[in-house]
C-alpha cells in the first residue's frame, strides 16, 4: 500500500474495484454451499477487503476459506478473490498468532524428515485409533483425516541407486515433498516416462515450495521456502531448462502463486514461473509437435479422472485426458465436480474435516457410480481424500502412462 | 494448445455454438475470463418483444421487422434459421423443459412486478404467464433482500393487464445467518424446510390459481423441489427471476457445460483472450493472458463471443474511444466524439445501442466495404452491430441464432 493507503495499480487488492457484486463467485463456492461458517468469497473478499486497513482483520470467518481458488477462476470481472482472501487470512494469523498444529501441517518436509527414520512406527501410530483420538484432542488434527504412508526409502534415497539416462534434451523434475516422503514410486515412474521419451532428467536436491505455509497464512516462511527452492531448481547449470511438476498444486505455486499471492518479485522466481509445466501439460505440448512416443501396450482398466482445483486454476484444460485418450484398452470416465474438499491441509483440521467431507460428497458419489478400478488425480492430498472417502485406490495419471509404456 | 475451433466466451452464444460443434464431432475449446453471463440472465428465450410496440406474435411481426432493419442479425441469418435454432435449443435444453414457441409471447412478471414479453420459458416459469384477472399469490421470505412481494403484487395489480395479485411475506429464517439466495436454495433442498414453508403459505391460498416465488427453488433438483411444493399447495408454483445470481441462468449454464463435456469439448475458465496472430486472411492463433503466463491457442477456426459493452467484448475508455480488444475489429454504430453518447431518457434508444461488429451472412466480420476481413473468424451474440436487444427483448434469440449460424458455416467449411 502507498502512503495514502491506496492499493498499487495492478495489485491483487486493487482488483476489488472491478467487483460488480454479481455473486457468481458465491454461487460457485463449494465451501459456502455446505456451511454457514464461511460467509462467502464476495462478502469476505472484495467487500470486507475495503475495511481492512492493514493492521487489523475485521472478521474471522475468512479462516474457513479452503483456498481452492474457484472464485477467482469463475469471476467474469477478473477480481482476484481467492488471492485477496488468502492475504486476509495471513493477516489474521499475524493478528491472532498461529496454532502449533498449523505450523506443523505447513511443513511437510519437516514432517517427512521426522517420519522417515521411524516410518513403521509413524504408520502404526497414524493407524491407531487411540493415538489419533489423542492427536485430535491435543493437536486439533481430525482423527479420521487421511494420512499418507511414510516410507523409510525416500525418493531421494532411491534416486541415488537408480541408473539414469545421460543423453537427450535436459529437463528438470520438480517432484515435491509428497513424492519424496510418501509416494516415491510416482517419482520413479515419472522419470521412466520422461526417459522413454528421450529426455535427460535432472533431479536436483530440493526442498518444499512453501505452499502449505502459504495456505496456513505463514507468509514470511513461505517466501523463504520458495526462494530456496527456486535456487535449487535453477543453480548448477539448470537455469533456462524446462521444469516439470507432478504435484499440480506445488507446480501452481511456482507458476503463479509465489508471485501473485506471496508477492515474491525476484527475477529468478519469475524466470522459473515462465519455464514450469504441469507434467501432462508438458507431455501434451510434445504430442502436439509429434514428439511423444505412442508405442503403447493396452491398459485394460476403467479409470475415473478428477481434475484438482489447483490443476484447473492453471488454465491448461485437462491434458491428462488428452494423452490418456491415446492409450488402447483404457476406459476413462471424466468426473465433473469442482472440489474434493480437502484443499491441501484444510480437511485434516478437526474443525474443518466435516466441511471438507461434505464439499467432496457429490464427487465421491459420482466416483462410486462410475465404479472405476482406479481414480486418477494430479493432486496428492486430493488422492488421499478420495481414497479415504470412497475406499478406492487412487493414482497420479502418469502411473497409467507408465503402464502403457510397458512399465511394471 | 491446439484445437479445431477456439470459442472465446462462455455466455449463451459461446456455449451454444460450442455444444453444436462438439456434438458434430469437432474438437472445441472454450476459453472465458469467468463463468459468463448466464449467471446473470433470467434464462428465458426472448426473440422479439417490442418493435417498438409490444409484440405478441414474434413470427408474425418479424418479416416486417427485418425488412425495416436490414442490418439486424435476424435479417442477416434469415427467419428460417431462427426457427431451426429454437428447435435445436429446445431439444438440447430438454431437461429444463422449455415451453412456448415463436408464435406467441407470454407476459412474465419481473422481480419488480413489471411485465416482460418472452417466447420460450423454462418449465419453472410457465405457470407465471400473466393474464387479466388471473389470481396469483406472490410470496417471499422476510429478510431476503432481493425480492419484495408487496412491490411485485401491487405493480402487477396496477398494470394495464390488471392481474389479481395478492402477496405474503413469510417469517422464516431457518438456520441461515444471512438470507442470500445461495443459502436459500441450499435450504430448500431439505424436505422439512419445504414442508414448513408450505404450511406457512396455506392460509393465504384462498382462491389463488398459482403461486409465484423468487427463483430460489434448487440449483440441481429444481423440478423435484417445485413439484413437491406444488403437491403440498395443490396449485402450480412458478419462479420469478431475481437479482443475480440468477438461479435459472445457472441451471442453463450447468446444462450447457455438461452437454459440452459429454460431447468432448473443453471449458477453460480464468483465461482471457488478449491478442492474435494471423497470416493474411487466416487467423492462426490467439494468445490468452493469465497472471505471469501466456498460453497460445492454435485453431482452424475462431469464434468471438465475448459480448458487448456490458461484458467487455467492446471496451470504451474515458475519452469515449471504443475498440474490440482481441482482434481490433472495426466497429460500426459508435457515436462520434462530438455526438451525444447517452439520451437522458433511460428507456429511449441510446445512441450507442447499435454499436458493434458488422458481419456477413455467415458471421464473418467485415470491413467498411462489406468484405470479410478473415476467412476463419466468426463473431456472434451481443458483440454484433445493428440490434438493440435491451429494448427489442431479442438478446437470447440473437445469441442463439448467430451462434448456430457460425457453427453451421464452420461445419460447411470442414466438409
Amino acid at each position: 500500500m502507498s502512503e495514502l493507503g491506496l492499493a498499487a495499480p495492478g495489485s491483487v487488492r486493487a482488483s476489488l474495484d472491478q467487483c460488480v457484486k454479481c455473486t457468481i463467485c458465491e454461487s460457485a463456492c463449494p465451501v459456502m454451499e455446505v456451511t454457514d461458517l464461511f460467509l462467502g468469497p464476495k462478502t469476505l473478499g472484495p467487500q470486507a477487503e475495503r475495511f481492512r486497513t492493514g493492521d487489523r482483520s475485521p472478521d474471522h470467518s475468512v479462516d474457513y476459506c479452503s483456498s481452492c481458488g474457484i472464485c477467482t477462476r469463475v469471476c467474469p470481472q477478473g477480481v482476484r478473490i481467492a488471492e485477496i482472501n488468502s492475504q486476509a487470512r495471513a493477516q489474521l494469523k499475524v493478528d491472532q498468532g498461529s496454532r502449533f498444529r498449523d505450523q506443523l501441517l505447513a511443513r511437510p518436509d519437516v514432517m517427512g524428515r521426522m517420519a522417515r527414520p521411524v516410518a513403521p512406527v509413524f504408520n502404526w501410530a497414524m493407524g491407531s485409533p487411540v493415538l489419533r483420538a489423542a492427536g485430535q484432542r491435543v493437536l486439533g488434527i481430525h482423527r479420521s483425516a487421511p494420512v499418507p504412508q511414510a516410507t523409510s526409502r525416500t525418493f531421494e534415497y532411491r534416486l541415488r541407486r537408480r541408473p539414469r539416462r545421460a543423453a537427450g534434451q535436459r529437463i528438470v523434475f520438480f517432484y515435491g515433498c509428497s513424492t519424496n516422503y510418501f509416494e516415491p514410486r510416482l517419482g520413479e515412474m515419472t522419470i521412466a516416462v520422461l526417459e522413454h521419451n528421450g529426455f535427460q532428467v535432472e533431479v536436483p536436491r530440493q526442498g518444499c515450495c512453501g505452499l502449505p505455509l502459504q495456505s496456513n497464512g505463514l507468509y514470511p516462511a513461505a517466501r523463504e521456502y520458495v526462494r530456496r527452492l527456486t535456487a535449487q531448481l535453477s543453480e548448477g547449470g539448470l537455469a533456462g531448462l524446462d521444469v516439470v511438476a507432478t504435484s499440480t498444486s506445488c507446480g501452481l505455486m511456482l507458476k503463479r502463486e509465489a508471485i501473485e499471492i506471496l508477492g515474491v518479485e525476484d527475477r529468478p522466481v519469475r524466470e522459473l514461473a515462465a519455464r514450469t509445466y504441469d507434467l501432462f501439460e508438458f507431455l501434451r505440448d510434445r504430442h502436439e509437435r509429434g514428439e511423444l512416443r505412442t508405442d503403447f501396450v493396452g491398459v485394460p482398466l476403467t479409470v475415473a479422472y478428477h481434475a484438482a482445483c489447483q490443476q484447473q486454476n492453471q488454465q491448461i484444460g485437462k491434458p491428462a485426458l488428452d494423452i490418456l485418450s491415446l492409450v488402447p484398452g483404457l476406459k476413462v470416465v471424466e468426473l465433473d465436480r469442482s472440489c474434493c474438499g480437502t484443499a491441501g491441509t484444510y480437511g485434516t483440521k478437526a474443525e474443518k474435516y466435516d466441511i471438507a467431507m461434505r464439499v467432496g460428497a457429490p464427487l465421491f458419489a459420482d466416483i462410486q457410480e462410475a465404479r472405476p478400478d482406479l481414480v486418477l488425480c494430479e493432486g496428492e492430498t486430493c488422492r488421499w481424500q478420495i481414497s479415504h472417502a470412497t475406499g478406492l485406490p487412487t493414482a497420479h495419471p502418469v502411473e497409467i502412462l507408465y503402464k502403457a509404456y510397458g512399465g511394471r | 494448445m491446439k484445437t479445431e475451433v477456439l470459442m472465446i466466451g462462455a455466455g449463451t452464444s459461446g456455449l451454444c455454438a460450442a455444444v453444436r460443434l462438439a456434438e458434430a464431432g469437432v474438437k472445441v475449446i472454450v476459453i472465458a475470463t469467468g463463468a459468463g453471463s448466464l449467471g446473470l440472465a433470467p434464462a428465458t428465450l426472448d426473440i422479439l418483444g417490442y418493435a417498438p410496440e409490444l409484440v405478441l406474435d414474434p413470427m408474425g411481426a418479424l418479416p416486417a421487422f427485418v425488412s425495416e432493419h436490414p442490418e439486424h442479425p435476424y435479417a442477416l441469418v434469415g427467419l428460417e434459421r431462427l426457427r431451426s435454432a429454437v428447435a435445436w435449443f429446445q431439444a438440447t435444453a430438454a431437461e429444463l423443459g422449455y415451453q412456448g414457441g415463436l408464435e406467441r409471447n407470454r407476459l412474465l412478471s419481473t422481480a419488480l412486478g413489471g411485465l416482460r414479453p418472452s417466447a420460450l420459458l423454462p418449465d419453472s416459469m410457465t405457470a407465471g404467464a400473466m393474464a387479466s384477472g388471473r389470481r396469483v399469490l406472490i410470496a417471499s421470505i422476510r429478510g431476503f433482500r432481493d425480492f419484495y412481494p408487496q412491490l411485485v403484487a401491487e405493480n402487477l395489480a396496477s398494470s394495464e393487464m390488471g392481474v389479481d395479485a395478492s402477496w405474503v411475506e413469510l417469517d422464516w429464517s431457518g438456520d441461515a445467518t444471512d438470507l442470500v439466495p445461495t443459502r436459500l436454495w441450499r435450504q430448500l433442498r431439505e424436505p422439512a424446510v419445504r414442508h414448513q414453508l408450505a404450511s406457512m403459505l396455506r392460509p393465504s391460498m384462498d382462491g389463488v390459481e398459482a403461486v409465484g416465488l423468487p427463483a430460489i427453488l434448487g440449483r440441481t433438483e429444481s423440478q423435484a423441489v417445485r413439484h413437491d411444493l406444488e403437491e403440498q399447495l395443490g396449485r402450480p408454483v412458478f419462479e420469478i427471476p431475481t437479482l443475480p445470481p440468477s438461479l435459472p441462468g445457472l441451471r442453463l449454464f450447468d446444462l450447457l457445460r455438461g452437454a459440452l463435456r459429454r460431447a468432448g469439448g473443453r471449458l477453460i475458465l480464468g483465461s482471457t483472450a488478449a491478442e492474435f496472430r494471423a497470416d493474411g486472411r487466416r487467423v492462426l492463433a490467439v494468445r490468452a493472458s493469465e497472471e505471469n503466463r501466456h498460453d497460445e491457442y492454435e485453431a482452424g477456426a475462431f469464434v468471438l463471443a465475448t459480448g458487448g459493452m456490458g461484458a467487455g467484448g467492446i471496451e470504451v475508455d474515458a475519452s469515449r474511444q471504443a475498440r474490440e480488444p482481441v482482434f481490433d475489429l472495426p466497429l460500426s454504430g459508435v457515436p462520434g466524439e462530438a455526438e451525444d453518447w447517452v439520451d437522458t431518457e433511460y428507456f429511449r434508444e441510446q445512441p450507442f445501442d447499435r454499436a458493434g461488429v458488422r458481419v456477413d451472412g455467415s458471421m464473418r466480420p467485415v470491413d467498411a466495404a462489406g468484405e470479410a476481413i478473415f476467412d476463419n473468424l466468426f463473431v456472434v451474440g451481443a458483440e454484433l452491430a445493428g440490434a438493440e436487444p435491451w429494448r427489442e427483448k431479442s438478446g437470447e434469440g440473437i445469441s442463439l441464432v448467430t451462434a448456430l449460424r457460425a457453427a453451421e458455416a464452420i461445419l460447411e467449411e470442414g466438409r
